[in-house]
């Protein structure tokens, strides 16, 4: 009996592991891809515009707005408005520039295979910032997301698994349950605590750091922290 | 009640400090773990495989000095927000309610077929997993005319304490509309928003004691951490007191001249009355040492913090090559919760859980004006790779930014009660 529940056990811990962060694409294979640009575009050191602008520090910049540069009037436009260069974004336009931007001067048909474009931009993105030196940089990779379970608050937490999760909440919230300048979060009705997360995690609660944190834990793991947390005497 | 706290531990301190040297010797049934550095990795990491185990770890801490003073809010020193009382901490109650056996010692070699480490005052300490977690050391020749003999000239203040104590006193007494020269470092480097930080606390207290001195920054760098908010910040408050000298105008070709307190920027001579310089920075030397190193830094697995070049050997905190997470305090401690856990696994039959990591910076700006930056990372088979970000956003009212800097007040209590206990 304890034996085959600790196979359980084990065994959700290693599908856990497994689904570790995916990088954006495989860089070595989108430098090959870049020769579809290259025609047009420079990326790296000493890269100047062409027939199309530079494309370092392309994460994170607003379209049409490296300086320097002719753009079309829809790109600038579309700049203007709000358009930011981000993975998601340039996925769209490099599938096809004409549905995201429909007056851009960018004649290019298009990569219509989507791992073809998750590894050329995991090669454009190692010329812009990098995380560890500008933190607010754009994420290189993808997460591991999880989605929202309607019988959420049936889930039996694992204290003991919510025990190693709580050590990345106590950097902030004190173990003891003091609370300057963060509130408590300990000895709470492990309800209240799961439904407080999900606030965070849907974004319904209006906090950058709690939504991120609460946007990466799974279910088992607001229920395993709220198993802990629940019974945490200081 | 700070101050009982503290009085307590100064005489704990005290007790640990006559039976540290008692290294204890091989041979003994309990797997041994020695963790070098206790600072914000190595602290975090000793205490959570003591608190942990329960007892079935044996923890060996080798740290030389018996006060950390934390460089977070080392800046809030500086700008007048903090004592430096305040953000000192001592090894007392790791080693008495966490049974680590802390030994005020430098570690000066690690064998890595006997696995033992050497220490300064003689002995050797015997592992079976040892954690590095030194920090940083300075690139040697990387600002030509200064080396470490004349840090008490010009400070580099980026290992905080007496260093810290000096730049303060030098600011305070800087002749009325004098110069503040910053020598900022290349990437990458510890706390990337830390210079701006500084010159911003900096400014906070000339402001107010000397308000036509000049603040001039020499960077090597085109873009720093949260730049859009540090520069409307210093329009705002310090409006023409704070010049930045980026790359394009030879910000990167620097040195300066100790006797005549002189700073050369790309050929123009600046006269300094204090000079900060922040070199070029790389592993604590003792990750060399231990020949786990790659050039400056020392390459890690990211599932698990492990050496890429010795299994049994782990590296923490700004010493690691990992990836994208930020030299922090916020990262070191994240970073050694995993390490913790996978050290605890290897060693007995504990549970490993997959590897987290976070990390948020916050900075201060002025009175109750706080900024922030955070990520989660995850690893890929790569490296540490970052997987969602925020950052604190320009023209935010000012209850956010008072909001912003109480956590950062909150944190600061969080983060140090996770590595002292
Ligand atoms: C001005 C400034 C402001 C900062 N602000 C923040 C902030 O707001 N938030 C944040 O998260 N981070 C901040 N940081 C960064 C943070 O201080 C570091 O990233 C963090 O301390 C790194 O932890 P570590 O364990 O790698 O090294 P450290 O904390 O530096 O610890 C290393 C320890 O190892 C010891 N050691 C070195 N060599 C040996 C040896 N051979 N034998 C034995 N012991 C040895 C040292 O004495 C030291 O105590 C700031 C840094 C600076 C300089
Ligand atoms: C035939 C030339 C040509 C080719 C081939 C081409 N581009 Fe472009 N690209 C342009 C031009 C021209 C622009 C400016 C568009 C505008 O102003 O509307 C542009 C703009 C861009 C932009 C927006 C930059 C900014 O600053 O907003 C990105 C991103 C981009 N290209 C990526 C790519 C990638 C990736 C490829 C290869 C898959 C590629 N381009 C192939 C000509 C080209
Ligand atoms: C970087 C600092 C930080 C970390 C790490 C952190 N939190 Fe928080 N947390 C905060 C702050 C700040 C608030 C207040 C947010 C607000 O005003 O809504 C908060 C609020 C909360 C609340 C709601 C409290 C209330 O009184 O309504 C819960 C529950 C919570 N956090 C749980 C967690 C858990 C669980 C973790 C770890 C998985 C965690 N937090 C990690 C900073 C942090």
């Amino acid at each position: 009996m304890w034996r085959s529940a600790f196979t359980i056990l084990a065994l959700a811990v290693c599908i856990v592991q497994a689904a570790n962060a995916q990088a954006l694409g495989d860089p070595d294979k989108g430098e090959k891809l870049f020769a579809q640009c290259k025609g047009c575009h420079q990326v790296g050191q000493g890269a100047k515009d062409r027939v199309g602008p530079h494309l370092n520090f392309l994460f994170g910049r607003r379209a049409g707005a490296h300086e320097g540069y002719r753009y079309s009037k829809d790109l600038a436009r579309a700049g203007a408005n709000g358009l930011e260069w981000h993975a998601d974004t340039l996925d769209i336009y490099i599938e096809n520039p004409k549905n995201l931007v429909s007056g851009t001067r960018m004649s290019f048909r298009g990569m219509k295979d989507p791992e073809d474009r998750a590894d050329l931009l995991a090669y454009l993105r190692k010329f812009s910032d990098n995380p560890a030196n500008i933190p607010e940089a754009d994420p290189t990779a993808t997460g591991t997301d999880h989605d929202v379970d309607p019988e959420i608050l049936a889930i039996v937490g694992d204290p003991e698994y919510g025990e190693y999760l709580s050590s990345e909440c106590t950097t902030c919230h004190q173990a003891d349950g003091g609370d300057s300048g963060i509130p408590s979060i300990t000895l709470w009705p492990e309800e209240d605590f799961v439904i407080a997360m999900y606030a965070y995690k849907t974004k319904r609660r209006n906090h950058p750091v709690m939504q991120m944190i609460a946007g990466r834990l799974s279910d088992e793991e607001i229920a395993a922290l709220a198993a802990y947390f629940g019974a945490l005497e200081p | 009640m700070k101050l009982n706290r503290r009085a307590f531990l100064g005489s704990a301190t005290a007790a640990a400090a006559s039976t540290a040297p008692m290294v204890r010797a091989a041979g003994h049934g309990k797997p041994r773990v020695v963790v070098v550095g206790g600072g914000a990795g190595g602290a975090t990491a000793a205490r959570y495989i003591a608190k942990d185990s329960k007892g079935e770890i044996d923890v060996t801490l080798i740290e030389p000095t018996r006060h950390y003073y934390t460089c977070f809010f080392s800046n809030l020193y500086l700008g007048g927000f903090r004592t430096l009382e305040s953000i000192g901490h001592s090894y007392g109650t790791l080693a008495i309610e966490y049974g680590i056996n802390v030994v005020h010692d430098w570690a000066t070699g690690v064998d890595r077929d006997a696995k033992t480490v050497a220490l300064a005052g003689g002995g050797r300490v015997p592992y079976d997993k040892l954690i590095l977690s030194p920090g940083i050391d300075f690139v040697d020749g990387a600002v030509p005319g200064w080396d470490q003999s004349k840090q008490h000239i010009m400070p580099h203040a980026y290992k905080a304490g007496s260093q810290t104590e000096l730049l303060r006193a030098q600011v305070m007494a800087m002749p009325e509309g004098g110069t503040f020269v910053m020598v900022a470092p290349p990437n990458p480097f510890r706390c990337p928003p830390g210079p701006y930080e500084r010159i911003s606390m900096v400014a906070h207290v000339l402001k107010e004691t000397n308000p036509t001195a000049k603040i001039i920054v020499a960077d090597p760098k085109a873009k720093f951490s949260k730049q859009t908010l540090f520069e409307n910040g210093w329009t705002k408050y310090y409006s023409g007191m704070i010049e930045r000298i980026g790359p394009d105008f030879g910000g990167g070709n620097v040195s300066v001249n100790t006797d005549e307190m002189t700073v050369d920027i790309d050929g123009e001579i600046v006269k300094a009355d204090v000079c900060n310089v922040i070199p070029a920075q790389k592993a604590g030397r003792i990750a060399e040492l231990a020949g786990v190193t790659d050039g400056n830094w020392a390459p890690i697995n990211p599932s698990d913090m492990s050496s890429k070049a010795d299994p049994d050997i782990y590296v923490l905190g700004d010493a690691a090559l990992q990836g994208d997470m930020p030299k922090s305090g916020f990262a070191a401690n994240s970073q050694a919760k995993v390490c913790a856990n996978a050290v605890r696994g290897a060693l007995t039959d504990s549970r490993v859980f997959p590897a987290k990591f976070a990390n948020t910076c916050w900075s201060l700006i002025t009175t109750n004006d706080g900024i922030k930056v955070g990520a989660a990372y995850e690893p890929t088979e790569e490296k540490i790779a970052s997987v969602d970000s925020f950052v604190s956003q320009v023209g935010e009212d000012e209850a956010t930014r008072e909001a912003t800097y109480q956590e950062s007040l909150g944190w600061y209590d969080g983060i140090t009660s996770d590595m002292f206990g």
